[in-house]
């Protein structure tokens, strides 16, 4: 019984002295934990973005923190985030706290201003419906075009294999699926019937824009890519030239992608000043040259070189406002027993 | 005197190791599943009904829960084979091989997915073979059963393997010393104390199978109501902000899925029963 007592107590001993220096140990880290998290929250910014403007916002965040910080601030800490369009207005929804959102449509941004991030007037609020940059929907062929696709009507042809996302998982898609929508409503040809012609040629629905790149550009499946104009110049200057060809159609989308604050989540008025000046700086000429550089279709060319602005060809472009808006357009065409789930399910 | 509820054992710690159990299965098992039928309540069960006898839920359940089933079939005869090699027989290179066959566990699934596509793509090694006789394994139904089979393969050969290396010959030999043909031995004495081992692997697999997205996605093809499995389905309805309907598929997946674990350990008491405890 007593040495059972004792050791007990020897035990009780140690374990208080133990105790302290662990203590002590995690004292010292929580200040230096501290330490290393202060100066960095000071001037922090997280963009949550959609898939293909990785390039876009490499440059845009370098050239914005070299202008910032020239003006006399603080050298600021911006993150971006990508994924698929949907998925990152949910994330943000669900709580991911960033204070800027660029994303694909805005419906996705309508979403997160329904959860009460935002004023529901959001895209008033900057020049352009709030769509610093513009893009369109192109065809990218294999190399001398083997197949002779000229325009959309050619998609449909016997054997053509086209190469789209999913319009439900895929914001890009669902331009895609309005730009045929378009072509047809001005070729006198039934909508409906054209874009549902379509999709049987499509043998592959990837989830996002990059899978879909991926399936035609490295899976070699497919003779044609529905593709942002974007994506098209970047997957032809990564992946070589010579093995892919750029179709413009008589008919395309103008694509807006629009950018907002995420009012929900500013911290305090430093935070609200950076974000401000920050998609301020994507409409000053500096901006809009690199997303010009970047192959959008920007609205101020006068800081762009030549060549960058020259690239783009003239064509018919649709944009949402004349579907309707996206208000209308998402739950008619996209929505849960929308048209393109007619496509699908209807005998 | 009240018989307790549990009979003390003379190792120490009940109430504390069944304190942790109950805690940590609540938070990481209990509670996410209360979470998604709290979710597809708010339909109600007409509502639940709706969503999961749509043309193309049932289509994708069907898809997802017929191509487990062969996968996991396959793996049960590949699986129980492959143990039976593992630890039967020396061969150099062995060890390696014992290893790989933890790989599609240690792998992300995502990864897995590229690697099979990149091969089966019709463009790849295995896939341009497949298409000089006019075949498609990639963006088809095979594709997706050779994800299938893939992530699966580990969970039968895992579970067999020890009960293959506690067999011991002399049972083989006794058997054979009574007269039974090697056939006849493999049937009655060995199948049967692999059984019970074999069906734990093989629901396990299904189980794996049933929910697996991240390889699958990427040699699906997607085309609806052919190549659509039903995880994506959900992952479309998330895409809407459909959140009660993504919870209504999940429901119907959790019943078939519980169903059909329930009947395969219907099926493992009566081999016990009839064969006793091995």
């Amino acid at each position: 019984m007593t040495t059972v007592f004792l050791h007990g107590r020897d035990a009780a001993n140690q374990d208080a002295k133990s105790g302290r220096k662990m203590r002590a140990r995690l004292g010292a880290a929580a200040i230096a934990l501290i330490a290393l998290a202060l100066p960095a929250a000071a001037q922090l910014l997280l963009n949550v973005s959609y898939d293909p403007t990785r390039e876009l916002y490499r440059d845009i965040n370098d050239a914005f923190a070299k202008d910032w910080v020239a003006k006399g601030n603080p050298a600021p800490k911006i993150e971006t985030s990508h994924g698929g369009s949907g998925a990152q207005a949910r994330a943000v929804i669900d709580g991911l706290k960033a204070q800027v959102v660029t994303l694909a449509l805005a419906s996705d941004i309508d979403k997160i201003a329904k959860a009460g991030q935002l004023p529901e007037d959001w895209q008033g609020k900057l020049p352009h419906n709030s769509s610093p940059y513009t893009s369109t929907i192109v065809f990218l062929v294999r190399e001398g075009n083997p197949k002779g696709i000229k325009d959309w009507g050619d998609l449909i042809a016997d054997g053509v294999e086209v190469i789209t996302p999913n319009p439900k998982t895929s914001g890009g898609a669902r331009w895609n699926y309005l730009a045929a929508w378009a072509w047809a409503e001005k070729n006198g040809k039934d909508p409906k019937e054209f874009v549902k012609a379509l999709y049987t040629h499509v043998p592959v629905l990837d989830t996002g824009a990059r899978g879909s790149t991926t399936t035609f550009a490295q899976r070699g499946i497919g003779d044609v890519l529905l593709a942002w104009e974007n994506e098209a110049y970047l997957a032809q200057k990564e992946l070589g030239e010579d093995q892919f060809d750029i179709v413009v159609p008589s008919v395309s989308v103008l694509a807006e992608p629009p950018v907002a604050l995420v009012e929900g989540n500013i911290e305090n008025d430093d935070q609200r000043k950076l974000a401000d000046a920050y998609l301020q700086f994507l409409y000053s000429p500096e901006g809009q040259a690199i997303a010009y550089k970047n192959y959008y279709r920007a609205w101020d060319a006068s800081k762009a070189s030549p060549e960058d602005v020259a690239r783009f060809p003239k064509l018919d472009l649709v944009d949402i406002a004349s579907f309707g808006g996206w208000a209308k357009v998402q739950p008619e065409h996209f929505g849960d027993g929308g048209i393109f789930d007619q496509i699908y399910t209807a005998k | 005197m009240m018989r307790p509820v549990v009979n003390k054992s003379p190792m120490p710690g009940f109430g504390l190791g069944m304190g942790i159990t109950l805690t940590l299965l609540s938070l990481v098992v209990l509670l996410p599943i209360a979470a998604l039928l709290v979710k597809g309540a708010g339909l109600g069960l007409a509502g639940l009904w709706a969503v999961a006898s749509g043309e193309r839920v049932v289509a994708s359940l069907a898809l997802s829960f017929r191509l487990s089933l062969i996968a996991a079939l396959f793996n049960l005869v590949f699986g129980v084979l492959l143990a039976w090699v593992l630890s039967r027989y020396r061969f150099p290179g062995r060890r390696l091989l014992d290893a790989a066959v933890d790989l599609p566990f240690a792998l992300p699934t995502a990864v897995a997915g590229i690697a099979l596509t990149a091969l089966y793509a019709p463009n790849g090694v295995f896939g341009s073979l497949a298409k000089t006789f006019g075949a498609r394994i990639a963006y088809t139904e095979w594709g997706i059963l050779i994800a299938l089979i893939f992530v699966g393969l580990p969970f039968v050969t895992r579970t067999v393997q020890p009960v293959v290396e506690e067999i011991e010959r002399e049972v083989e030999e006794a058997s054979a010393t009574l007269g039974a043909s090697r056939l006849y031995t493999l049937r009655r004495v060995i199948m049967p104390m692999l059984a019970p081992a074999a069906l734990t692997g093989f629901a396990l697999a299904l189980a794996r199978s049933v929910g697996e997205y991240g390889s699958v996605i990427f040699i699906a093809g997607n085309i609806p109501m052919k190549t659509e499995i039903a995880p994506l389905l959900i992952v479309i309805r998330l895409e809407e902000f459909d959140y009660n309907g993504a919870a209504a598929i999940g429901i119907a997946m959790l019943t078939i899925s519980f169903t059909l674990l329930l009947a395969i350990n219907a099926v493992q008491v009566w081999t016990r029963r009839r064969i006793g405890y091995v």
